[in-house]
């Protein structure tokens, strides 16, 4: 081989070394950081067709309504804990923190935790929607059946 | 009428810009001159249309003729002016039409300074930003007119700007950011002209230089003050989110750096000049995916404006046709292109070279992370989120290797340089950066992370080396006055972007690492303690503001006694929408920030509040002004400003 196509070789070589490094890593670091979506049936009956349910510590996210009523705060410290429905099963939210301003009851909203126990979510963020026009798509489209059923709660009596 | 004005002169607009876009390219290709000659005041006349159609907006807005749709969703009467200026890219509607105006103003202000050009390069220049032109307005006139009227029912008062965005962050952010985007354009319309004209060779490289050199300085600057408002506004202290839309403004930053590090190895050495054109379609293509991805509604975020599928089917068909045009011009005219000159590998055209497959791969990651959970969720396999973790240990792990070839390239002579020369002193300054870092994070802080240190040490290295450099070059100059004159303009653009870019390292490190949050319920004179300060909660105070009333947590920060600061805490709800908003009391200082936010009151009368204190916060920023800094001061560039007349004999010659 003449000194230049050696080098090209090289070059090409190191090239794809660098790639397949690079893929892979990204591959791997991508494993560890991927975060599902649940609504609250979802967690509960299990998700898609073979009604897969998360195991307890798995880091996921969950958007639904809050239903009315349901938030506890504690009087001391800034602990706070609140109900999620979208369909009728109802999940529990823990959090410790300040509640986003648009946080509100009856809205949705999206959290980001940790299951830690079936139904019982551990959150370490919790997001409001936006403002009138917006709310999260995730909400959005899990609630869009609630339309045609009859929500499990009353909204008037405030449950 | 006013609005019909606005809509009348869009729709003029539009005619220019048909005609700009096919008069000076059918001129160029048949050669008539006579038509390419139309350019410039087709270019002009086209943005003064648009101007007059965006005032209209705006004196709507003003008067608050909420007969007009979007005044009135977007504004209303109580509402301080400067935001109801404001108002009109508050939403989607306005927010296009103000893109409009960056467009329209960027091709006026290409047709104005670029007399230098041959004509046939000219024409087809402002040619392709006539055809970008027409792409957007026919968007604005057919999807999103900011001036459909709600007649004969219009409302008496407006919906009023979203809280959100009543701030001062607000007002400079987005047309910074647009002047970034749509400036990548006209890197874009050079290098779709080279390519028709088939002559790439470094005089294009020179002429591309200064405008994107200025396009991505706007870039930077919006982008940086993007994230000082998040911080200062969203009242939870966080300066990045790994959002979807501040991926989007990543993307096209990432790309454009590596652009115009390849346009200065072009310009000086005539090599790279395939990859160079592609890096130029490729960095407008991404801030049109940026748009894409904004507006379209596919994504869940905090931006996310209200949304509609057509507007992003047809951000996406134009996407389609601009990248698929520029890729297929480029597939065409690349085998022609041939480069001249030779290097070895230890040459500073390797250290670009590498420079830009770091920002490619640092791109390609973050399209990564922002398209996936999109691919996921349109597949029908449930949606996903990529969180933090993923971006910020892909960024660290790139950040090693490229921050210290930041600290050789610049070292590095054009086509070889010997290592032995370099072995020396590289060694010295790793040293002496690691010393230095060293006495800095453990003389101040009790636990110092390796990864911390390693980062730190390395924005450290940045600046050593950068200062070795500058050194360098004016010893041999004699004195050092002497040595500082003689250097260019654009190397000092250089010294301040690296800079820039340790300042943001650092920053970005510290306050990660250090930052101290502590969310509290205090009751009146209760003091908390947080990293050396004393925080006293005075009580709660009513507030009144022109258009929100609500309360503010009065707080005296003391340090070992003396009075730092009394900061205001505000909780505001808005007269109209009754929404409520955090408005985080700051006491800003170079080396640490004070951050408070008020939560609500507690049932047994105390009041939660969240205290921060977040070390080096206001160096990145400070970092990103640095930078950005150093993308205008290439206009002051004689190499790029004087070559007007010199270059008017050859256009002379071509014509």
């Amino acid at each position: 081989m003449n000194p230049r196509r050696k080098k090209r070789l090289l070059a090409v070589t190191s090239v794809i070394f660098g790639l397949g490094a690079v893929v892979g890593l990204v591959l791997y670091a991508l494993q560890e950081n991927i975060n599902l979506f649940y609504t609250p049936s979802e967690l509960i009956e299990g998700k898609g067709p073979n009604l897969e349910k998360p195991f307890i510590g798995q880091k996921l996210r969950i958007g639904g309504m809050v239903v009315p009523g349901s938030v506890v705060r504690d009087e001391s410290s800034l602990e706070v804990s609140f109900k999620l429905t979208d369909t009728g099963p109802i999940v529990t939210i823990r959090y410790q923190g300040i509640l986003p301003d648009l946080f509100r009851e009856g809205q949705g909203i999206v959290a980001q935790g940790v299951l830690i126990e079936p139904d019982v979510i551990e959150a370490f963020e919790v997001l409001a929607k936006h403002d009138e026009e917006y709310m999260p798509a995730e909400v959005a489209e899990a609630v869009k059946g609630i339309k045609h059923e009859k929500p499990k709660y009353n909204l008037d009596s405030g449950n | 009428m006013i609005p019909e004005i606005g809509y009348f002169s869009l729709t003029l607009a539009m005619v220019l810009s048909v005609l700009l876009c096919i008069f000076p390219l059918w001129g160029a290709h048949t050669g008539n001159l006579r038509l390419m000659r139309a350019a410039p005041s087709l270019a002009v006349g086209q943005f003064a249309f648009v101007l007059i159609s965006f005032a209209a907006l705006i004196y709507a807005s003003l008067t608050d003729d909420f007969t007009v749709a979007y005044v009135a969703y977007h504004s209303s009467s109580t509402l301080p002016w400067y935001y109801k200026i404001t108002s009109t890219w508050g939403g989607h509607e306005g927010a296009i039409l103000l893109w409009l105006v960056m467009q329209a103003g960027w091709t006026a202000v290409v047709a104005m300074r670029s007399q230098s050009l041959p004509w046939i390069l000219r024409a087809r220049v402002l040619g392709v930003l006539g055809f970008l032109g027409v792409g957007f307005m026919l968007y604005t006139l057919l999807m999103s007119s900011p001036f459909e009227l709600l007649l004969p029912y219009y409302p008496v008062e407006g919906r009023d700007l979203n809280p959100l965005l009543q701030d001062p962050g607000m007002i400079i952010h987005p047309p910074l950011l647009y002047m970034g985007y749509v400036g990548l354009s006209v890197s874009f319309s050079f290098a779709i002209a080279a390519l028709l004209t088939g002559k790439l060779d470094n005089t294009w490289a020179k002429w591309s230089r200064p405008w994107t050199m200025t396009a991505w300085g706007f870039l930077t600057l919006g982008i940086t003050i993007g994230s000082w408002w998040a911080y200062a506004e969203l009242g939870w202290g966080g300066w990045w989110f790994w959002d979807p839309v501040e991926n989007a403004s990543l993307m096209p930053w990432l790309v454009a750096t590596a652009l115009l590090h390849s346009l200065s190895v072009t310009e000086k050495r005539g090599v790279f000049k395939s990859w160079t054109v592609l890096l130029a379609i490729a960095a407008f293509s991404f801030s049109l995916l940026g748009t894409f991805i904004v507006r379209s509604g596919i994504i869940v975020s905090v931006h996310a404006f209200a949304t509609d599928p057509d507007r992003g089917l047809f951000i996406l068909a134009f996407l389609a046709i601009v990248v698929g045009g520029g890729l297929a011009l480029y597939a065409l005219r690349v085998s022609e292109v041939k480069s001249e000159g030779r290097y070895k590998l230890v040459s500073r055209e390797v250290a670009l070279w590498l420079n830009n497959i770091f920002l490619v791969v640092a791109t390609l990651i973050v399209l990564l992370g922002t398209l996936l959970p999109m691919i996921h969720k349109e597949m029908g396999l449930g949606s996903i989120s990529i969180g933090e973790p993923f971006f910020n240990k892909m960024f660290a792990i790139l950040l090693v290797p490229f921050a210290i070839l930041m600290g050789i390239g610049p070292l590095l002579r054009w086509k070889q340089n010997k290592w032995a020369f370099l072995q020396n002193k590289l060694l010295l300054c790793a040293l002496a950066s690691i010393a230095v870092t060293s006495a800095w994070l453990f003389l101040g802080y009790d636990d110092v992370a390796p990864l911390t240190l390693l980062a730190t040490t390395l924005a450290v290295w940045i600046v050593f080396t950068t200062v070795l450099d500058i050194v360098d070059k004016t010893r041999v100059h004699g004195s050092l006055q002497n040595g500082l004159k003689r250097l260019s303009v654009s190397y000092w653009a250089m010294v301040l972007g690296h800079i820039g870019i340790a300042f943001v390292i650092a920053g970005v490190t510290l306050t990660s690492a250090y930052s101290v949050e502590r969310d509290v319920s205090m009751k009146p004179l209760e003091v908390v303690s947080l990293n050396q300060y004393d925080y006293r909660f005075e009580g709660v105070k009513d507030i009144r503001g022109p258009n929100y009333s609500g309360h503010a947590g009065v707080v005296t920060v003391l340090k070992e006694g003396d009075k730092v600061a009394r900061l205001y805490a505000e909780k505001r709800q808005y007269d109209i929408g009754m929404q409520f908003m955090t408005e985080a009391a700051i006491d800003a200082g170079f080396t640490r920030d004070l951050y408070l936010a008020l939560g609500e009151q507690l049932s047994n009368g105390g009041w939660s509040l969240r205290i921060y204190h977040k070390p080096y916060v206001r160096w990145m920023w400070l970092g990103g002004i640095l930078i950005s800094l150093a993308g205008f001061m290439i206009l002051g560039d004689k190499r790029y400003r004087n070559n007007k007349k010199r270059e008017q004999k050859n256009q002379s010659e071509v014509a």
